[in-house]
């Protein structure tokens, strides 16, 4: 058996873009859900950053509540790596024993926290939007089937307690007075991989603002037919200042990259403002924007699923209704 | 070359209706091979056409699941491999890598084994990479391409946040895939179900992969699932058919409501 007391303290892996080398923003949201756990569970938050140059990172941690940063650093660890990352953590979870390890549910942490929790035989909870501690255990939620039901799930018998969360989900909340955070240096050298990097590619970006990033987001599904109606969308979009998303299926014939896909299989949004123009409002769509504060819908179809989610919806056709928006737009102006 | 594609059998969540009460009605709804598996399934056939590489399909799940095995026999797998036991009932991702390790360390050597993302379903995409844990074998996940095919190493594109990157791995090894959006997933012809009756399926126990019984299903699951219900819905606003001037005139005032434009 396990001695569960013997764990503590709620770690968090603070994942940096491989493309631009920025810290992602995911890292403090996960931060914050950490310290909330924390103070529940009388215990500590700890970072754990892998990379080159960690340091310019530290004071973004302390604002957000960290209590130690184990930092590891070397050139070799630039580029993020299964192996070499796994047993860096390996490593240091059998030395510190953390009650819990959060995870972005990022291509990065989906790939390295199963890899750890296999090793460990511990339980891992799959891309949760909430976290919550009960009876000294956490809770941790998540959507399953498609989107179709919401799972609490626990792990009462296995040390640490490990979590995959979504982006853009959990706030980041910044303390009033930043934390003054213990700094541990691990030295790992860093094993020869079986994987070898041949090369990073960035995607195509547009000009246009990033759907996840935006406090309005205009998206577009598949009964927007007409280019000529998409591009006074686009100029709409410019005119509020918002991004611009879009369903799977418009994503594929290539009117947006990949991006701006809003869903399951693309990315999930938050903003104040959404408005939909002809987007049935499947699952895989919804669970990427039905947090949105304000919901607006326009599609021809009064029974279409979107309307069951907004509090404004519109029938009628995007096509006669577009310009019309534009045109009032430009008369505000 | 020896492959190895683990299938999941599901239900079709694109069909999954609810009840007014937010459970899941589950009869009615039709059990579907993973898409992403068969995708993997579809790579998988096209490297054996390249390299004439063997191909054996295994799957965990109750007896029925065989259906999916058979549909990979019907396309040009040559053996198929059931786990079927009351012992694995109520697996978590832990405790289903566990048994899938178990079953590919007898049907071994292989020298690629290749899993679907996620199971639509479940939807965690971690069984592949626990897999390659527990294995103890290098990984890649989220594969959009296979590249090139070399006796001892592949060469893949793998997704990442902004972009992708190509990447080389040692075999043995294991890959998940993810599924491009127009693909469209082959379906074997009548004389290929027919011919197919005759390949090899194996139904394996707990006791033939020599699993550990406390490593499996509820009990040897670390996961829990303390709680199931719906996702909370939206409060739902009022539905207005207008004129389309009268529809962009209302989109603006509540623009303005928001202070979005004066
Ligand atoms: C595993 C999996 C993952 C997926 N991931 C995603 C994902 O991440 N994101 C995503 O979006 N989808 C995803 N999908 C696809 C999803 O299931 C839907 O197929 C998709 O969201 C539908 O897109 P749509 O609303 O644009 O098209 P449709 O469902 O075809 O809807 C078009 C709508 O437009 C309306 N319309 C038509 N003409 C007009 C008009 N002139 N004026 C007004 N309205 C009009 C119609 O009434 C209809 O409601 C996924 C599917 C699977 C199986
Ligand atoms: C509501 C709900 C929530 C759950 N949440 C979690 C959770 O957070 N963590 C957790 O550990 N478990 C969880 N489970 C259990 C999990 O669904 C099962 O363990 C399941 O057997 C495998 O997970 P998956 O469906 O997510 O598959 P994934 O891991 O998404 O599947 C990836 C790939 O692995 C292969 N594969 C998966 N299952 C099989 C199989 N039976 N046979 C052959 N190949 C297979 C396929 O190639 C597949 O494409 C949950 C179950 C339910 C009902």
């Amino acid at each position: 058996m396990t001695d569960l007391k013997s764990y503590k303290n709620i770690w968090v892996f603070a994942e940096i873009d491989q493309i631009n080398k920025t810290l992602k923003s995911v890292s403090l949201e996960l931060l914050s859900a950490a310290k909330k756990l924390a103070g529940e569970l009388n215990c500590k938050t700890a970072v754990v950053i892998i990379g080159q140059e960690n340091k310019k990172f530290f004071d973004e941690f302390s604002k957000y509540g960290a209590d130690i940063i184990y930092n590891i650093e070397d050139v070799s660890f630039t580029h993020y790596d299964t192996q070499n990352y796994f047993q860096i953590l390996f490593a240091l979870t059998k030395k510190y024993k953390p009650e819990a390890i959060l995870f972005p549910s990022t291509y990065i942490g989906r790939d390295l926290a199963p890899r750890l929790a296999s090793r460990l035989s511990c339980g891992l909870t799959a891309d949760c939007t909430a976290l919550s501690s009960k009876d000294a255990n956490l809770v941790q939620s998540r959507p399953a089937f498609g989107g179709n039901i919401m799972a609490d799930i626990i792990c009462p018998n296995t040390r640490p307690q490990m979590a995959t969360v979504r982006a853009n989900i959990l706030p980041k909340i910044i303390l009033d007075i930043p934390t003054k955070p213990q700094i541990i240096e691990e030295h790992f050298k860093a094993i020869p991989s079986k994987v070898r990097l041949i090369k990073t590619k960035e995607d195509k970006r547009s000009e246009i603002l990033k759907p996840e990033e935006a406090d309005i987001v205009i998206s577009i599904g598949r009964g927007v037919k007409n280019k000529e109606t998409f591009s006074l969308i686009k100029e709409i979009a410019g005119k509020l200042g918002a991004a611009l998303g879009a369903t799977r299926p418009v994503i594929e014939e290539g009117l947006l990259p990949k991006n701006h896909q809003i869903g399951q299989s693309g990315v999930t949004v938050k903003p104040k403002i959404y408005i939909s123009f002809g987007i049935s409002g499947a699952l895989q769509h919804t669970v990427g924007m039905n947090n949105s504060d304000l919901i607006i819908s326009v599609n021809k179809d009064d029974k279409a699923p979107i309307f069951n989610l907004c509090q404004y919806g519109f029938v009628g056709d995007v096509e006669q209704i577009v310009p019309k928006i534009l045109q009032a737009i430009n008369k505000l102006k | 070359m020896n492959i190895i594609i683990c299938l999941k059998q599901v239900p079709d969540t694109a069909k999954v209706k609810m009840n007014p009460d937010g459970t899941l009605i589950r009869t009615g709804v039709p059990s579907i091979l993973n898409p992403y598996d068969h995708f993997a399934l579809a790579t998988a056939l096209e490297i054996k056409k390249q390299t004439g590489a063997k191909i054996k399909v295994l799957s965990m799940g109750p007896s029925q699941a065989s259906k999916v095995l058979r549909l990979a026999l019907a396309l040009g797998a040559d053996e198929g491999y059931l786990l079927s036991d009351k012992a694995f009932a109520g697996s978590d991702t832990w405790a289903t890598a566990y048994a899938l390790s178990c079953a590919i360390k007898k049907i071994s050597p292989f020298d690629l084994i290749l899993c679907g993302q996620m199971a639509i379903d479940g939807d965690t995409a971690q069984t592949g990479p626990e897999i390659a844990g527990q294995l103890n074998i290098p990984q890649i996940t989220f594969c959009s391409n296979i590249e090139e095919v070399s006796p001892k190493t592949l060469t893949v594109k793998k997704l990442i946040d902004g972009g992708h990157q190509i990447l080389e791995i040692t075999l043995p090894a294991l890959i998940t895939l993810t599924t491009p959006h127009n693909f469209v997933f082959p379906y074997p012809s009548f004389t290929d179900i027919f011919k197919a009756q005759e390949k090899p399926l194996f139904t394996w126990t707990a006791q033939d992969v020599n699993a550990d019984i406390n490593k499996l299903g509820l009990k040897g699951s670390p996961t829990r699932v303390a709680k199931i219900y719906p996702p909370v819905q939206k409060q739902k606003g009022a539905v207005k058919t207008l004129s389309a001037d009268d529809t962009a005139l209302e989109i603006i005032k509540i623009l303005q409501a928001q202070k979005v434009i004066k």
